[in-house]
């Protein structure tokens, strides 16, 4: 029994059209309201090039996961683990570098295979088991959890591992992850090319090849899809990694950023990426979305997070807005796909 | 799939069609599939020639589901085998039972309702362009592709940017068999395509059938309806209890006599005299 009762109609009219062809409009429209709210709110302060680019760097890391994390969702699965992933990768990569005395560059290297190695048992798990993605990276959450905090203080004797600047290959992975353009306030870490150059990646992949087609339709329709032939197990099993390289990214990049890891790190960050990708449009029953919609959604968190301050306002209120925001854009799904069910059988 | 390829399958589709009709496409011999201790079905043997369209009928659990599963990879058989073009042949999966022309059509479609038709259309099958890691979907060709497919068989489904959803039944009908016939289908199997239809759209939904069929297919119906079942069969196989107990020709039956044999033959007197002496 639905909560919303809708009249059914035969046709769908066309904003359901729009919103179900370009789902992340209605993001794009709110991340540009919030903008001018807190534009007006905080007199032009928010508008200034310092502020923007906090804006930008509160985003990014949020941006990148949550664009894996929304093409995961599209499938019609959840990863609850790529927030303590982040930790995983730092940790991983401060350990083999500053304890094991490991070239940067092949510690890099071999925690992307652990990382993409944990993606892909969540998404074997997920496919042999037919369990819900949500228990089972909530399994992996635990685990990783655990064992980031235990191992580094293992190897390490602390949970904070340091002095990763010491390691060779340093300069040059800091280079090419962590390259601050401008100068401080005014001033934009090369992330932030990385962010947009993988949702741009990630928009054609979704939309312009065949594998896109199979995400779409692996969420859409499970059953369908595989009677007409798309690899759905390849697919989730194939996004669950890209969830967990995502992840990975963004625990190596900071972890050459600050050049310390804090293995405990990322608990609690898995909610903002699948919330960024809900406000992006993308369903949460899967069959729907962007990539483009979840950056704008973790855009959206930093337009928030940023301006609520900036307001002159108690910025514990960012987190009320955000729970506001997901139930709005979730209620907003689920109207469209409601429609999208009457229509169907009407 | 390249785009070469696809039309490469389309081409072979109206090969087919010249196609001598005495010629099985498919054959199954002594086909039969156990789960466990539970016996589906046994001892099917069939030919389905090209041209034909072959009502599959029969009561719930009758084994008609599994039959159609085995044709089209779903289901793997656990005794006998099947022939196309009279060779042995073993189907791993749908998609490699697709890939020789067996295609299945199923009661949900197979459409994903937020997906465009176009996307629907290609679904699993995605014509592409370039190479290496600029493979790219042919977004221009699959419209235009999908426009011609679904004009040869007489279909108008408007933009092809509209989400599957906004079909009607007999569209989404329309949709998949033009599909499947894209696919260069010899056998195209369909699974109750008319069970939520009304008259008009049933009537237009079964005229495609049979231009399929006109177009060298071998059509495989499943349905309850013995009305749309005889305006359409050439053929009918009526199964019961795992067995295939009757395989007729339009010719030798009659509205009536199809009723009687699809509402279960022998049973129904069973049933009578089983109610009569109650």
């Amino acid at each position: 029994m639905s909560l919303l009762q809708l009249p059914a109609f035969g046709k769908a009219r066309p904003w359901v059209r729009t919103a179900v062809l370009r789902p992340e409009l209605g993001s794009l429209v709110a991340a540009v309201l919030l903008l001018t709210f807190f534009s007006i709110a905080s007199s032009g302060a928010m508008l200034e090039i310092p502020t923007l680019a906090r804006v930008l760097d509160t985003a990014w890391p949020y941006g990148i996961i949550a664009v894996a994390v929304g093409l995961l969702m599209i499938s019609g699965e959840f990863d609850l683990s790529t927030g303590v992933m982040v930790g995983t990768a730092g940790a991983l990569l401060g350990v083999m570098a500053t304890e094991w005395g490991m070239n940067l560059w092949l510690a890099l290297l071999l925690s992307l295979l652990i990382c993409l190695g944990l993606g892909l048992w969540n998404g074997l798990l997920v496919v042999w088991t037919g369990l819900p993605s949500f228990v089972i990276t909530l399994g992996t959450f635990f685990g990783l959890r655990g064992a980031n905090v235990a191992l580094s203080k293992y190897f390490t004797g602390d949970a904070l591992i340091e002095n990763i600047d010491e390691a060779a290959g340093f300069d040059s992975l800091h280079a090419i992850v962590a390259t601050v353009f401008g100068t401080a306030p005014s001033d934009f870490r090369v992330s932030l090319l990385w962010w947009g150059g993988f949702t741009l990646i990630a928009t054609w992949i979704l939309w312009r090849t065949k594998i896109g087609n199979w995400i779409f339709a692996t969420g859409g329709d499970r059953e369908a899809a595989r009677a007409v032939g798309v690899p759905v197990n390849g697919t989730k099993v194939g996004l669950f990694m890209l969830t967990a390289g995502a992840a990975w990214f963004v625990g190596v990049s900071n972890a050459v950023r600050y050049t310390s890891v804090q293995a405990g790190q990322g608990v609690g960050a898995e909610f903002f990426y699948i919330i960024a990708a809900v406000v992006g449009g993308c369903a949460m029953s899967g069959g729907r979305g962007s990539a483009i919609g979840p950056a704008i959604g973790a855009l959206i968190w930093g337009i928030a997070f940023v301006g609520i301050p900036h307001a002159g306002w108690n910025s514990d209120w960012r987190w009320a807005f955000y729970g506001v925001l997901l139930l709005l854009a979730t209620l907003i799904n689920h109207i469209v796909g409601e429609r999208v069910r009457t229509a169907r059988s009407g | 799939m390249t785009t070469e390829q696809v039309s490469a399958a389309e081409s072979d589709s109206s090969a087919v069609a010249e196609q001598a009709s005495d010629v099985p496409v498919l054959e199954v011999r002594g086909l039969g599939r156990q789960f466990g201790s539970v016996v589906a079905l046994q001892d099917v043997d069939v030919a389905l020639r090209a041209g034909e369209v072959t009502c599959v009928v029969g009561d719930n659990g009758a084994g008609k589901s599994v039959f159609i599963k085995m044709l089209c990879g779903l289901i793997r058989p656990s005794e006998g085998e099947i022939l196309l073009d009279g060779r042995v042949t073993e189907f791993a999966s749908p998609r490699q039972a697709r890939s020789q022309g067996i295609v299945a059509v199923y009661q949900d479609l197979a459409l994903a309702p937020m997906m465009s038709l176009w996307r629907n259309f290609f679904m699993g099958g995605e014509p592409v362009k370039g190479w290496g890691i600029f493979q790219r979907f042919d977004v221009g060709y699959a419209k235009e592709a999908m426009q011609r497919e679904l004009e040869k068989l007489g279909v108008n489904l408007g933009d092809p940017d509209r989400a599957a959803h906004t079909l009607s039944g007999g569209e989404r009908q329309g949709l998949a068999i033009a599909r499947a016939m894209y696919y260069g289908a010899r056998v195209l199997i369909l699974d109750e395509p008319t069970s939520a239809l009304g008259v008009r759209q049933s009537g237009a939904v079964l005229r495609l059938i049979r231009r399929a069929a006109q177009r060298g297919t071998a059509v495989v119906l499943v349905t309850p309806k013995p009305q749309h079942a005889f305006w359409v069969g050439d053929r009918f196989l009526v199964f019961q209890r795992g067995r295939l107990i009757e395989d007729r020709r339009s010719e030798t039956l009659t509205l009536e006599s199809l009723s009687y044999l699809m509402a279960g033959g022998g049973e129904v007197d069973e049933l009578e005299t089983a109610i009569a002496t109650a």
